[in-house]
């Protein structure tokens, strides 16, 4: 075992033992805290691709930006534990099968994606994500979608400040 | 030496170097207590300390011994671990900066090509960046799991505070980036070092929206508004005592420095010392030369931070707020916007 292997290894347990800790923990600031190590997981994992921007921006707007409104809300809301609501078996019943059906069929889904079959991920080396290869692509072959997809967040921070001010 | 692919020397050299440049910075950090109080007593007009030690300069030592020593308070309706967990985060994220620092040239020793900075990434810059938004948690989760309102209204508030400065300081650094063309910040460095001028001839009203942004988010006056004695009495640290409240207190003068060592190092040529040829010496004595011009250039900084803490009373909150969102970043855009049409221009 190479040592990018170990890593991956290490990484992907850590990525599922964090993602484990969010679902059953009952404190919601603990979940919270548990997803933010789960970011940190998967942003090692695109260390391993040596995605340095990907693994950047993951933390600056996940782990960083996103994560601490979610802190927000949830410490000005003030959550109890006992005061969550108890769901009942049958719903919970319900979700398990619905989650599980999901995964199955992602799995299946990727396991038998043609494009994918028999290739090798570029490991530890590869400039595909780094940040001088991605802001060509950005800015010449994806000019149009990336220009409209900015276009899409103006109208969403328009629309938010609207909302607010009602 | 290579076992499991590794070159191990790179791995011990590396370990030494994180190892002096923490505990250096912890060491200035330390004096740089000790400078704050003697700066506020010279513009106060009074000796300041001056007991232990001659001029007084044991006084960190036996302030540390204090903090140590005093009584560790855990509230019983605190969240135990969060409790714990909140200056240990600070701490580290205010540390985490200083891999990317470049603190000189390189040197040679026993044969081998040593970089004075630990890690040289790609994208350096937004790695400080993202350390930065890591350490709004330390505060948030210190202040939360205190379990009182005063700590969780004060961590509230230093957490908006460093979101909203966090983007002007984005935005003003784009502007600089679109020159430098690098987010390396030893790329930038060496590019003023070659180069004929300073970054900040360039960038002169980013650098200042710079300055303030990071002076926010230092928590320093006059943005100290998380630390307003008369309205939360204490803080986001009320509940904390002994060496889990120095930590808190550490890592305010931690990130001083490390923004100071940033400012420095992206707008003041780093550890290029002006008008002078560093080819004609030794390349490790250059190396050193350069050490020291950025240590001269961090407490320049360090004490313009003290100069404006001891002279500018606090914002109110809602000024604070103001000057982030509506002078600051459209400022940010208009400086983006002139630095853009110059480089179209070919300026």
């Amino acid at each position: 075992m190479s040592t990018v292997d170990i890593l991956f290894y290490l990484l992907s347990a850590f990525a599922i033992v964090s993602a484990t800790m969010v679902l059953i923990s009952k404190n919601p600031i603990h979940s919270v805290l548990w997803l933010i190590l789960v970011f940190f997981a998967i942003s090692g994992h695109y260390i391993l691709l040596n995605a340095q921007f990907g693994t950047i921006v993951n933390i600056i707007v996940y782990a960083g930006a996103i994560m601490v409104l979610f802190l927000f809300v949830i410490m000005l809301m003030n959550i109890k534990k006992d005061a969550e609501p108890q769901k009942q078996l049958l719903v919970k019943l319900t979700g398990v099968v619905a989650g599980g059906s999901l995964l199955t069929l992602l799995i299946a889904v990727v396991k038998q994606t043609t494009q994918i079959e028999n290739k090798q991920v570029l490991l530890k080396e590869g400039t595909i994500g780094l940040i001088l290869t991605l802001g060509q692509a950005l800015f010449t072959d994806y000019v149009i979608p990336f220009e409209i997809s900015s276009v899409l967040f103006l109208s969403a921070m328009v629309g938010a400040v609207i909302i607010g001010k009602k | 030496m290579t076992i499991l692919a590794f070159d191990w020397g790179l791995v011990i050299e590396k370990l030494i170097l994180i190892a002096v440049v923490v505990f250096g910075s912890l060491g200035i950090a330390l004096y740089t207590t000790f400078g704050e109080r003697k700066v506020a007593a010279i513009l106060q007009d009074r000796p300041g300390p001056n007991r232990a030690g001659p001029f007084g300069l044991l006084q960190p030592l036996a302030d540390g011994i204090k903090l140590i020593m005093k009584e560790e308070i855990i509230p019983t309706a605190a969240n135990k671990w969060l409790f714990i967990l909140g200056p240990g985060l600070a701490m580290t994220a205010s540390l985490m900066t200083c891999a990317v620092i470049p603190w000189g040239s390189d040197i040679e020793l026993f044969g081998r090509k040593i970089a004075l900075q630990i890690a040289d990434i790609n994208i350096g810059i937004l790695y400080v960046f993202a350390v930065v938004s890591m350490g709004v948690y330390g505060i948030m989760i210190g202040g939360w799991a205190s379990n009182n309102k005063f700590s969780l209204m004060s961590s509230l508030r230093a957490a908006s505070q460093a979101i909203s400065y966090e983007l002007a300081m984005g935005l003003a650094l784009i502007a600089l980036l679109m020159t430098t063309e690098s987010l390396s910040l030893k790329t930038i460095v060496e590019q003023q070092v070659q180069g004929s001028w300073w970054n900040i001839v360039y960038q002169p009203l980013g650098f200042l929206l710079f300055f303030i942004a990071a002076l926010a988010e230092c928590n320093r006056t006059p943005f100290d508004l998380p630390e307003a004695e008369n309205e939360l009495n204490f803080g986001y640290h009320q509940e904390y005592s002994s060496m889990k409240l120095g930590f808190y207190l550490f890592a305010e003068y931690i990130n001083m420095i490390m923004s100071s060592a940033i400012m420095a190092s992206m707008y003041f040529g780093g550890y290029d010392l002006p008008f002078f040829d560093e080819s004609t010496v030794a390349p490790n004595i250059a190396a050193m030369i350069g050490v020291g011009t950025l240590l001269i250039k961090i407490v320049l900084f360090i004490f313009l931070f003290m100069w404006i803490r001891w002279t500018i009373p606090r914002f109110r909150y809602d000024q604070l707020m103001n000057l982030g969102w509506k002078t600051m970043i459209p400022l940010a855009l208009f400086n983006l916007l002139i630095t853009g049409a110059l480089i179209l221009a070919n300026l």
